[in-house]
């Protein structure tokens, strides 16, 4: 196991305490988690020019984001505070935050926009702004975004706030004014401990994410949904979808073509023409 | 294990709100990763998932409807996709979910005291107490107003005295709604597991819901406190008014167990082979089948969803409820039988979730109401005539009861 600890945020920002305790002898933790709204992971994707054409396809809550949602509601649960999911794209995205809201966050922002002609850059810079609006101790993502899979927004914002991060988190311990958490490595576990604010990005087996109550979906209907312009922000336009990364063309891959089947009937035979196939078609020895 | 996409050939989905919608995929969730993974090896031993129990409340599942106590007061339609999702999983779960909501904490919500309602409404939200409905007798199902159950006040109590039978969830239950007559009234009655004088039996070699828990009661000189009967009761129609809840719930749910088996014939049809590298999707007597499940599918839930509207602004039916019961459970019988028909000699093998819901649904088109029983009072409504009860049988029905008593009293 390696241990680090990792130098205070660069600036931190006040940590307005509001919400009511849920338990008194704890500090309560007030939560950023960052999502985005993804092609649900089963979807037959199929390409429309430089992007894929999203008619037809059931969008879903990136699935690394709801391991930083359930870790966030823990921790409201454990010690109080608010949850405030925070997306930046199109109107459908709004279901990205009911669904969270649903599980149990307690606030929501939505960044309208149209994120796809964004980079990865241009994301984060208008998550940075919009979390420097809500009162935090910690800001959560999924490790990567199932789309994209960029694993780059994050750890930009990270920057950007002059936060720690702790990335690719598969445990996570949140104390008074500082947090621990734990990262596998190959063969090795690492367990990192920073001052907050801090950003962490969740990796699968930090938790099990919960099915949404009955409940706490009516519920998700009396909040209301901030919603903001890229402008409400203070940026530019110019500046977010100017894209500094620019995709060039999108292909699915090829067409699986099938399997070759080799008679077993004779083992010896059979092998011997499989090695042949291993050395000579598909020359990987 | 992929996810169940859903069946929706006319895009009824646009007639949902979006929570309907949110209730729908968290419930389909669940069913797809709790349920789907075990649900053929708890039909095969016979054995009722407990496990699931906490997990279903939890997620708010039982007395969704209810807006007191903290429950969710989910609307009619959103109870209903609840009850379809988890039929697809299996008729059993959802008639254990039926019965605790529609049949127990409908009635001590609706019929029950404050102090009833406060001390079991909690408790059967939460999942920590089970209940069973004791209605239906060894010898009256279609006419539970013949029930020979009888209550009789005794001092501070009720003194109980008869039997109960095909009772879901019965000798795992906590606390039973029991129905008997008090000098000729039905009323209802609260009897607690281990009450002396109370016992139940399970129904054994049943070949349908087998993952769900059948039983007989049986009441000897039962002694309750005087405050366990329901205080509104009075009357058949108490009870009835349960069943029309629950039946409505059935209604929904028979399309799930329908979605369920059109979603494996449909793929099994496209990936198996014969004649010539085709799929037998490409067999026109295979396609015939497939819209005629498809079609069904389609017009029940048109059917379940105008219950739903109808019943949110008050102004369902009994008699629309059976129209939806009878039709809705028939055609997913029949679609499970044509399914189990294009899965060929695979049909029959618990590997796929056919031959299950097939044998599930002959109870379902039975219980709650048989399938002729349900036409009966369609028949009723359009002719003004009752069917079931002709003058000539009531009269004989009337001679045999007094020979029976005649009977009883000899010995």
């Amino acid at each position: 196991m390696i241990a680090r600890r990792l130098a205070p945020p660069v600036h931190g920002i006040s940590n307005a305490v509001s919400a009511a305790r849920a338990n008194p002898l704890e500090v309560p933790v007030n939560s950023v988690v960052c999502v985005t709204h993804v092609p649900d992971t089963e979807s037959r994707i199929k390409v429309s020019g430089r992007g894929i054409d999203e008619a037809g396809l059931k969008f879903i809550v990136s699935p690394y984001d709801e391991y930083a949602l359930e870790a966030a509601i823990r921790l409201k649960e454990a010690k109080g505070g608010d949850v405030t999911v925070v997306t930046f794209g199109p109107d459908r995205a709004a279901h990205a935050l009911r669904e969270c809201l649903a599980r149990g966050a307690t606030k929501a922002i939505h960044v309208k926009g149209d994120v796809a002609t964004a980079d990865s850059l241009g994301v984060a810079k208008v998550l940075a702004a919009a979390i420097k609006g809500i009162p935090h101790d910690i800001v959560l993502f999924g490790k990567q975004g199932v789309g994209g899979d960029n694993a780059l927004v994050g750890p930009m914002v990270a920057e950007l706030l002059g936060y720690p991060q702790i990335n690719v988190v598969t445990h996570l311990e949140v104390g008074e004014g500082t947090l621990k958490a734990h990262r596998e490595l190959e063969g090795s576990e690492e367990v990192i401990e920073a001052p907050m604010p801090a950003v962490i990005t969740a990796q699968k087996g930090l938790n099990e994410p919960r099915y949404s109550s009955l409940k706490g979906i009516m519920a998700a209907k009396k909040v209301a949904v901030d919603t903001k312009s890229v402008a409400d922000l203070g940026l530019s336009e110019a500046d977010i979808f100017n894209q500094r990364v620019v995709y060039v063309s999108l292909e699915l891959p090829a067409e699986k073509s099938g399997g070759r089947k080799i008679d077993g009937a004779d083992p010896a035979a059979a092998a011997r023409e499989i090695l042949k196939y291993i050395r000579e078609e598909a020359k990987a020895l | 294990m992929p996810s169940f996409p859903g069946v929706d050939y006319m895009n009824i989905d646009s007639l949902f709100t979006e929570e309907e919608l949110m209730v729908r995929q968290t419930v389909r969730d669940f069913v797809d990763e709790e349920i789907i993974p075990i649900i053929e090896h708890a039909n095969r031993e016979e054995k009722f998932p407990e496990h699931l129990v906490p997990k279903m409340a939890e997620m708010g599942l039982f007395g969704a409807t209810i807006s007191d106590y903290g429950l969710p007061g989910l609307n009619s339609v959103a109870y209903g996709l609840i009850m379809q999702e988890l039929e697809r999983g299996d008729s059993g779960i959802r008639s254990f979910a039926s019965v605790q909501s529609g049949l127990v904490m409908f009635p001590i919500y609706a019929f029950g005291s404050k102090e009833q309602k406060d001390h079991w409404i909690p408790k059967l939200a939460a999942g920590s107490a089970i209940g069973c409905f004791g209605l239906t007798e060894p010898d009256f199902g279609s006419n539970p107003g013949g029930m020979r159950t009888t209550a009789r006040k005794d001092g501070d109590s009720w003194v109980l005295n008869g039997a109960k039978a095909w009772i879901t969830n019965g000798s795992v239950a906590d606390v039973a709604v029991v129905w008997a007559k008090v000098d000729g009234t039905i009323r209802g009655f609260l009897v607690e597991k281990g009450t002396p004088g109370y016992t139940t039996a399970y129904h054994m070699g049943k070949f349908s819901l087998r993952a769900s828990v059948t039983s007989q009661l049986f009441f000897e000189d039962c002694r309750i406190p005087a405050e366990n009967v329901l205080p509104e009761t009075n009357g058949i129609k108490y009870p009835l008014s349960c069943l029309t809840q629950a039946r409505y719930g059935i209604a929904w749910g028979a399309l799930g167990a329908a979605m369920g088996v059109f979603h494996t014939a449909t793929e099994y049809s496209k990936s198996r082979i014969q004649f010539g590298g085709q799929p037998i999707a490409a067999h026109q007597l295979v396609q015939n089948k497939l819209a005629w499940m498809i079609t069904e599918i389609t017009k029940g839930q048109l059917l379940a969803l105008q219950m739903g509207r109808l019943k949110d602004k008050g102004e369902l039916k009994p008699h629309h409820v059976s129209m939806g019961k009878m039709n809705n459970v028939n055609i997913a019988l029949e679609c499970a039988r044509s399914a189990r028909d294009i899965l060929g000699a695979n049909g029959v093998s618990d590997e796929y979730p056919v031959i299950r819901h097939m044998l599930n649904l002959e109870s379902v088109k039975t219980y709650e109401g048989t399938h002729d029983i349900h036409n009966l009072i369609i028949g009723e409504a359009v002719t003004g005539i009752a069917a079931y009860n002709p003058p000539m049988s009531a009269q004989a029905e009337k001679e045999a009861t007094a020979r029976r008593e005649k009977e009883a009293a000899k010995k």
